[in-house]
């Protein structure tokens, strides 16, 4: 089961062509459109993007947890199985034993009216067969492996009896249990305290090491991508604008949205220096604009951003964006 | 109330309880309705050893006798002691009250439940039946249902669990249309779980509260509708005794015994309210909507 085996028949995963629409009663909203993507073995991922940009939308239409409304199109192959085509019955050994998901709620996302030994371990005895106690005793182990202090106790208690930290980390164990070769963590660090989130990322980096678990990291932090990330997508409006290895993308930003994002990032010892902001908000996705989505915000604008879809282009081995006016920051 | 109390070391279920048992100490109406439920219920098990007579023992030295040392409670038109009588209907009414609810529970929870997971077309069928049948009155209901079934104490209930469902189904509904929107439903669903599991494990368990509380209201109906229903003979037959077959008893002679009639009315009326008491006080404990 050991990841590392694939690594020489291509990536673990190759999303191609995904879009998703959501029919309501006020039309349609397009909240992804032709997102394409690989993810290798081992690899960390970092998809970056405001609120709403489809981010999370584009990864729970993987696993098919998006509600009826949702619309999705294109391919997802997950070795050898086609996600998005996938019979149900198929996609459920899938979900949580090999691609498992984090959730961003973690003070909700626990069921109150069981222990966590015993949440933690009905995935391991539906999925694997475990007995009872062979169960419980893994339990152990994978709070142990998320450190959570003394797991023997903590087994027995409920989730109202953890703090969001502790929640989180019993997530991660839910989420490990099965040893999946892709984990999605949806913001797993928003809801909580600076200094926990500081202990989650550093699990996950562990968790990296240690089991080789591919992980696709869903954030609007910058900061958190910066410090774990092997290659990022940035994501506006639905769309992917630009797509670099996390050292490129920092050193050598080309899409003025990407540019914009950094500028709006804290730095420590940068001294009283006022924060830049993106002027404008994010689009409306009613409906996806015939010209390149950012244009209307951009300091690069001019008739052909405002008339036509930038296609992605490579710009360095890697390094690919969707810009007419691609470039590092010179006139921003 | 000293901080001494707060044993520290108490497990999480002990101490979950502990403060709950606290809420429900706080309210004196919920405390003795419990205290007068469990002393109709105590006495229906024990009806052997509480009631001084049989049911059906006659003493026609005394009939339509007054309240003595002999007869608690008198005597009726066959010289049968009252109190024993009454005590030894409790068992009808408390079984058919708690039988019967216990019989809609079965059907009624799976049924919403199912209605309230899935939505669609299921949710529109069970749902558009259970608002016909709730247009009729409850009593209609029992009283059509053990009409066409004959009368017996069985069917009785069975017919009383007919009246009681729609109510559940409704709750039950209601409480799976809420629950299937948590986040550890769908942190479920990613994790691979299917309907049945979701159901069982994510949904039912946590409506239990709400259902205790719909039981301990739906009892007090469903001892008035078996009332109901052997006054009209549809339920327990004579000789047995039944509270409801002692009121109709009592109708021939309400003008020179009024009290026959007047003490199972009275054992109805405490026997019911005590279980909306009941019931009042534990939705206050359990619902965690209310704050206090």
């Amino acid at each position: 089961m050991s990841a590392l085996a694939e690594t020489a028949a291509g990536p673990l995963l190759a999303v191609e062509d995904l879009s998703v629409r959501f029919d309501t009663d006020d039309g349609s909203v397009h909240a992804v459109d032709r997102l394409s993507f690989e993810l290798g073995a081992g690899e960390v991922l970092a998809v970056v993007g405001e609120s709403g940009c489809g981010k999370s939308v584009s990864f729970m239409s993987l696993l098919r947890l998006l509600p009826e409304t949702a619309v999705v199109t294109g391919r997802a192959q997950f070795g050898g199985t086609d996600l998005l085509a996938a019979p149900l019955s198929r996609l459920r050994r899938i979900r949580g034993r090999e691609i498992a998901f984090v959730f961003q709620e973690p003070m909700t996302s626990l069921n109150p009216s069981f222990t966590i030994g015993n949440q933690v371990g009905e995935v391991l005895r539906r999925h694997l067969g475990l007995s009872r106690a062979e169960a419980r005793r893994r339990t152990i182990e994978l709070l142990d492996l998320v450190r959570i202090p003394a797991p023997e106790r903590r087994v027995r208690e409920y989730p109202h009896q953890l703090s969001g930290g502790m929640r989180q980390r019993v997530m991660i164990a839910m989420a490990l249990a099965c040893d999946p070769k892709i984990l999605i963590a949806d913001e797993p660090t928003t809801a909580l305290d600076v200094t926990i989130q500081a202990g989650i990322l550093d699990l996950m980096r562990d968790i990296r090491e240690r089991l080789g678990t591919s992980i696709v990291l869903i954030t609007h932090n910058l900061g958190v991508v910066a410090d774990l990330a092997d290659r990022v997508i940035v994501m506006y409006a639905g769309r992917k604008a630009e797509e670099a290895p996390v050292h490129d993308l920092f050193a050598r930003p080309q899409h003025p949205y990407t540019i914009g994002l950094l500028g709006a990032v804290p730095r420590p010892g940068a001294g009283a220096q006022r924060l830049r902001e993106i002027p404008g908000r994010v689009p409306s996705l009613a409906e996806l604009p015939a010209a390149c989505a950012f244009a209307p915000r951009c300091p690069r604008a001019d008739d052909l951003t405002r008339s036509q879809v930038p296609e992605l282009r490579e710009v360095a081995p890697g390094h690919r964006v969707a810009c007419f006016h691609p470039g590092p920051e010179a006139d921003a | 109330m000293s901080f001494a109390d707060a044993a520290p070391r108490l497990s999480p279920r002990a101490r979950r309880r502990r403060i709950l048992r606290r809420r429900f100490l706080r309210r004196p109406f919920a405390v003795i309705g419990l205290v007068v439920a469990v002393a109709f219920v105590l006495g229906a098990i024990l009806a052997p050893v509480v009631a001084p007579y049989s049911a059906a023992a006659t003493d026609f030295n005394s009939v339509l006798g007054h309240s003595s040392g002999k007869h608690l409670l008198g005597t009726d038109e066959l010289g049968r002691d009252v109190f024993s009588r009454i005590v030894w209907g409790a068992r009808a009414s408390i079984e058919a009250g708690v039988f019967s609810v216990l019989i809609a529970m079965a059907f009624a929870v799976p049924v919403g439940v199912v209605a309230g997971y899935y939505r669609g077309w299921p949710d529109t069928v069970i749902a558009r039946a259970t608002d016909v049948l709730l247009a009729f009155p409850f009593l209609i209901l029992a009283i059509g249902l053990s009409a066409i079934l004959g009368p017996s104490l069985t069917n009785a209930m069975l017919a009383l669990g007919f009246g009681v469902a729609p109510q559940l189904i409704r709750v039950a509904r209601g409480e799976a249309l809420a629950l299937r929107e948590e986040d550890y439903v769908r942190a479920a669903i990613a994790n691979g779980a299917g309907d049945i599991r979701i159901m069982a494990r994510h949904v039912i368990p946590n409506m239990i509260p709400t259902l205790i509380v719909q039981a301990t209201v739906a009892i007090p109906a469903a001892i008035i509708g078996e009332a109901v229903l052997s006054f009209l003979g549809l339920g327990v037959q004579p000789p047995t005794p039944s509270w409801g077959v002692m009121l109709a008893d009592a109708q021939s002679y309400l003008t020179q015994a009024p009290r026959l009639a007047i003490y199972p009315g009275v054992a109805i009326f405490l026997c019911s309210l005590s279980f909306n008491l009941l019931g009042d006080g534990l939705r206050d404990v359990l619902d965690p909507r209310t704050t206090r």
